[in-house]
């Protein structure tokens, strides 16, 4: 039972240099979206094998979670996909209530709040998505209104947490806070801002030939490949099948709430290529409008805020599951994000924590679709794949 | 498709001696499989038009404790035809010497998807795979040393000559 892995890997590289060229992509590669190495052997212009090396953002999440509290880790889950913070915190606290079976009694009004963040969150996700995908393969304008819209969502979500980008609002049986005075209001006058700004996205990047000719029939993800590598989220929903967990598990207020699943079609080339991911996204961004307007309704309406109305109210005093495992699994914005908890049923911390992050399986795929494409082809697939090296190396 | 019969259907396609146990304590029932057979499991489950758990959601290497000296893997699966879950648990008492970690078969010729998931799970908790195509660690350096997910690690001092503080 010797691992000679290693030395197979090495022997490997050293063939390689001898007969075709190998090329470092990364870490430090605008392109890689972060501390991404990607070790190509290349013959010419075209690859022959993607070698992905991760590792670099290790912030060793499961070994911390296994010495802090369930209340103490949620910062942590913010670091995961750290563009995304608040589904992460999200399927966390879920996770959490459901061992310890409050989660029927969260009130409806901290519920729909929850998903009015989360799908608030989601938009920016996808806007960075979608706009540092333009500026991998050229368009530079795209990028910056992204970054323009995206802001006033950092705005409204800094207003209800504090923070900018890594939130901790959600908290175990309720919230950090209660909305702000006003913040439904200026919601909608951002929805309503923000849906002719769609308009204008679609005629400059969807829309355009050249994008198209990029994205168009590359790296095409057959929907078997898809489902065996583990890919979800906009990846998997690009390849055709309408999987969203949201409507599968149905957790939280999504059963009240009316949005379609967007799937990739191949309307421009083959059904799974870049082009679909990147529509899935755009698509996606009209569903989560939908889904806050719906949230804004019920938020202005039945479920008003109250002066006595305290979102710390069910916050348990002591978080101690009983012992169990127990898989809590939600749609976040990259795809199915799971957290595995074991608990003892005696201390306030989990006994293992296993976090499995969409990023770390929807990357996993490249080499396997990378495969015999040109250099300039691989930017175009690892920017359709839109992982978060923050939860890829977690 | 539920647990009962799920697991009459491991019984009767692959021997009795397959499920050695079965945990339903939980909100997550979950069924003990022999470790040796566990590849075999996967794949009829996988390929079983009753079942089809085509999507391996989860792989989690697991330390059960110093005392116990027991390690372990969980497969979570879910079916996407019939938007179904299952969870597998494998498991081995085994010593804590590095020369001789405790050993399991890889699924990764099932599930392409659990390359990594194994290669997680050897970097961190110190789990062997048996026939995996490139074991190496994944997220930590290739010359760590021990396996920082065990609950005997004692956190490195030095790295390279470098102190750690």
């Amino acid at each position: 039972m010797t691992n000679n892995a290693l030395q197979k890997y090495h022997e490997k590289i050293a063939a390689a240099a001898t007969q075709d060229m190998v090329l470092n992509m990364g870490p430090q590669h605008p392109s890689t979206h972060g501390v991404l190495r990607l070790e190509l052997i290349t013959d010419g212009e075209i690859i022959k094998e993607v070698i992905p090396h991760i590792g670099y953002l290790h912030r060793c999440f499961e070994k911390h979670a296994e010495s802090l509290t369930y209340q103490q880790t949620i910062p942590f889950t913010d670091r995961l996909d750290y563009l995304a913070s608040m589904n992460n915190s999200h399927i966390w606290v879920m996770g959490v209530e459901r061992m310890l079976g409050i989660d029927k009694e969260i009130p409806k009004r901290i519920e729909y709040i929850r998903v009015l963040v989360c799908e608030l969150n989601r938009i920016g996700s996808h806007l960075i998505a979608i706009g540092t995908y333009g500026i991998d393969i050229g368009a530079f304008t795209p990028f910056l209104w992204c970054f323009r819209d995206r802001e006033h969502i950092m705005g409204l979500l800094e207003w209800a947490s504090g923070s900018r980008m890594l939130y901790n609002y959600i908290w175990v049986g309720g919230l950090f806070f209660d909305l702000p005075v006003g913040f439904e209001e200026r919601c909608r006058e951002f929805v309503d801002y923000f849906k002719p700004k769609m308009v204008e996205l679609n005629n400059l990047l969807t829309d355009n030939q050249i994008f198209i000719s990029r994205t168009a029939n590359v790296g095409v993800l057959p929907l078997d490949v898809a489902i065996n590598y583990g890919c979800t989220g906009p990846m998997l929903r690009g390849s055709g099948l309408k999987w969203d967990l949201r409507r599968v598990d149905n957790y939280s207020v999504y059963p009240e709430i009316d949005f379609d699943i967007p799937a990739g079609t191949g309307l421009m080339g083959t059904k799974g290529d870049c082009w679909d991911r990147y529509k899935v996204r755009v698509d996606e961004i009209e569903q989560s409008l939908k889904i806050i307007e719906q949230c804004l309704d019920r938020l202005q309406s039945d479920l008003k805020r109250t002066p006595d109305f305290d979102p710390r109210a069910k916050l348990p005093r002591k978080i101690i599951p009983k012992a169990q495992d127990y898989y809590m699994r939600g749609e976040g914005a990259k795809g199915e994000l799971g957290f595995y908890f074991v608990t003892d049923g005696k201390s306030e911390v989990p006994y293992r924590v296993k976090a499995r992050g969409p990023s770390f399986n929807n990357l996993s795929v490249i080499s396997e679709i990378s495969k015999g494409v040109m250099i300039a082809d691989l930017i175009a697939i690892i920017g359709s794949i839109d992982f978060v090296l923050g939860e890829v190396d977690r | 498709m539920i647990f009962e019969d799920v697991k009459q259907l491991i019984i009767e396609r692959l021997g009795n001696d397959v499920v050695i146990g079965e945990e339903t304590g939980g909100m997550q029932p979950a069924l003990l499989i022999a470790p040796e057979r566990i590849a075999d499991v996967c794949l009829e489950l996988r390929n079983n038009p009753a079942t089809y758990f085509d999507f391996l959601a989860c792989l989690s290497g697991v330390d059960y404790g110093t005392d116990a000296s027991k390690f372990g893997v969980v497969y979570h699966l879910t079916s996407i035809p019939y938007q179904t879950q299952l969870t597998l648990k494998i498991s081995k008492t085994q010593d804590r010497f590095f020369d001789d970690l405790p050993s399991f078969p890889s699924i990764s010729s099932v599930y392409r998807t659990a390359e990594w998931h194994e290669r997680e799970a050897y970097d961190l908790v110190g789990v062997f795979f048996e026939n995996h195509p490139d074991l190496r660690r994944i997220l930590l350096p290739d010359d760590w040393e021990g396996f920082p997910l065990r609950k005997d690690y004692v956190t490195a001092e030095y790295y390279k000559g470098i102190k750690i503080d």
